[in-house]
């Protein structure tokens, strides 16, 4: 069975003296492994660069075939457009229309694409993705280059998009 | 009990939930949700979890989007602000008809449904016909639980079945007398906090109609009077 590795804002790694010494600390190995998580101020992005051309490049081997080859979608998820069509009756939410973050593009190239071999991709690849499609979207021109500084502060659309929960709103 | 046992920094305010499947699902987990009622699953009705189940352990989050019950549980980290995953951002939030989207809409709201009869079933002969459903809520336990059996016109309390629990399913059953006539059976949840499970037009004048995470609309089974049963919105 898997050990659940917990990981804790501050190093804290060792169970303390008046708990139940249950569990056993994480390696550093392990913890580097798996702690790929990226927030959205830049916090856990690696070292490395990308451009747009490398990402055209990459996006045509690697993502076109689901994606369609500038994004449109098809037969997977559209990632391109549909900026000013969220208050339509026909919204088209795509990483350009909808994500909130720029960070959040590179946490989940890295870590869930593409389908067929997730976390294989390498940082300056996602790098390099992340430019591409920021690029098709708009958000950023073909000579950007994405790397930790200029990631986070790359202002996404539809950053102001979002409202807490408000319910019940019925009644 | 993990979570004291590792030490929590007083700054922490979210939990990040992370699988080991091949995607690395991640959600962000309010740390006093975390605190009150999460799980740790490792078995149900004394077997261990299934693979597709999330063997060898889950996150359970009672009351909360299925979503969150991260399967094959690898990680859980703190941090002071919500990790903004794709998941709780591009998808699992409930986008408004002025283009504005409600994020972390973590509750599930009362919702029942009728069982039997329902869609696709035949009742077969006038006369006696048990209706059947659940009801749940992830804001408590159900206090009452009605039923039409003409489109919503009038309703009568349904029996709830003991044992009633906090966020949990709740059989209910109410005897009908069909006559052969068309009919519509609904069924409408209310929970202890008094909210009353809205119908779908209520729902979609509040929220328009890309809101569908959430969508806990009363359910309208159409009963003709062959006795075939089909959904209908009523």
């Amino acid at each position: 069975m898997r050990s659940l590795c917990i990981l804790l804002l501050a190093a804290c790694t060792a169970a303390r003296a008046d708990g139940l010494g249950i569990g056993a600390p994480a390696s550093a190995d392990l913890v580097r492994a798996w702690n790929i998580d990226i927030a959205p101020d830049g916090r856990g992005l690696p070292p490395g660069e990308g451009s747009v051309a490398k990402g055209a490049q990459l996006f045509a081997e690697r993502c076109a075939a689901c994606h369609g080859r500038g994004g449109e979608g098809k037969p997977e998820d559209r990632l391109t457009g549909g900026q000013g069509t969220l208050a339509s009756s026909t919204p088209v939410k795509t990483v350009g229309s909808f994500w909130p973050y720029a960070t959040t593009l590179f946490d989940y190239v890295r870590r869930a694409m593409p389908f067929n071999a997730p976390q294989s991709l390498g940082n300056e690849e996602v790098y390099a993705l992340v430019a591409y499609l920021l690029y098709l979207n708009g958000v950023v021109g073909a000579d950007a280059v994405m790397d930790a500084h200029s990631l986070p502060t790359t202002q996404m659309p539809n950053r102001g998009g979002f409202i807490s929960d408000p319910r019940p709103d019925t009644r | 009990m993990i979570l004291q046992e590792a030490g929590i920094d007083p700054r922490a305010k979210w939990l990040l939930a992370e699988g080991a499947d091949a995607a690395a699902m991640t959600r962000s987990v309010p740390l006093d949700k975390a605190l009150d009622d999460a799980l740790l699953v490792y078995a149900q009705n004394g077997e261990m979890l299934r693979p597709e189940q999330g063997y060898p352990l889950r996150l359970l989050l009672p009351g909360f989007e299925g979503n969150m019950n991260i399967k094959w549980l690898r990680r859980l980290k703190l941090g002071e602000q919500p990790f903004m995953t794709r998941e709780e951002t591009s998808k699992y939030t409930d986008l408004m008809p002025d283009g504005t989207a409600r994020q972390f809409t973590f509750v599930m709201e009362a919702k029942s449904v009728i069982v039997r009869p329902s869609g696709g079933q035949t009742v077969r002969s006038r006369g006696f016909v048990e209706i059947q459903g659940y009801a749940w809520s992830g804001r408590g336990r159900i206090l009452r639980l009605d039923v039409s059996v003409d489109g919503g016109r009038t309703w009568r309390a349904a029996q709830l079945q003991e044992p009633v629990l906090s966020k949990c399913l709740t059989a209910f059953r109410m005897p009908w007398q069909w006559d052969g006539e068309p009919a519509v059976l609904q069924s409408r949840a209310v929970d202890e906090t008094g909210y009353v499970q809205p119908s779908r037009s209520a729902l979609l004048a509040a929220r328009g109609s890309e809101s569908y995470y959430h969508y806990n609309g009363i359910q309208s089974w159409r009963v003709a009077s062959d006795g075939s049963v089909e959904n209908v919105h009523a």
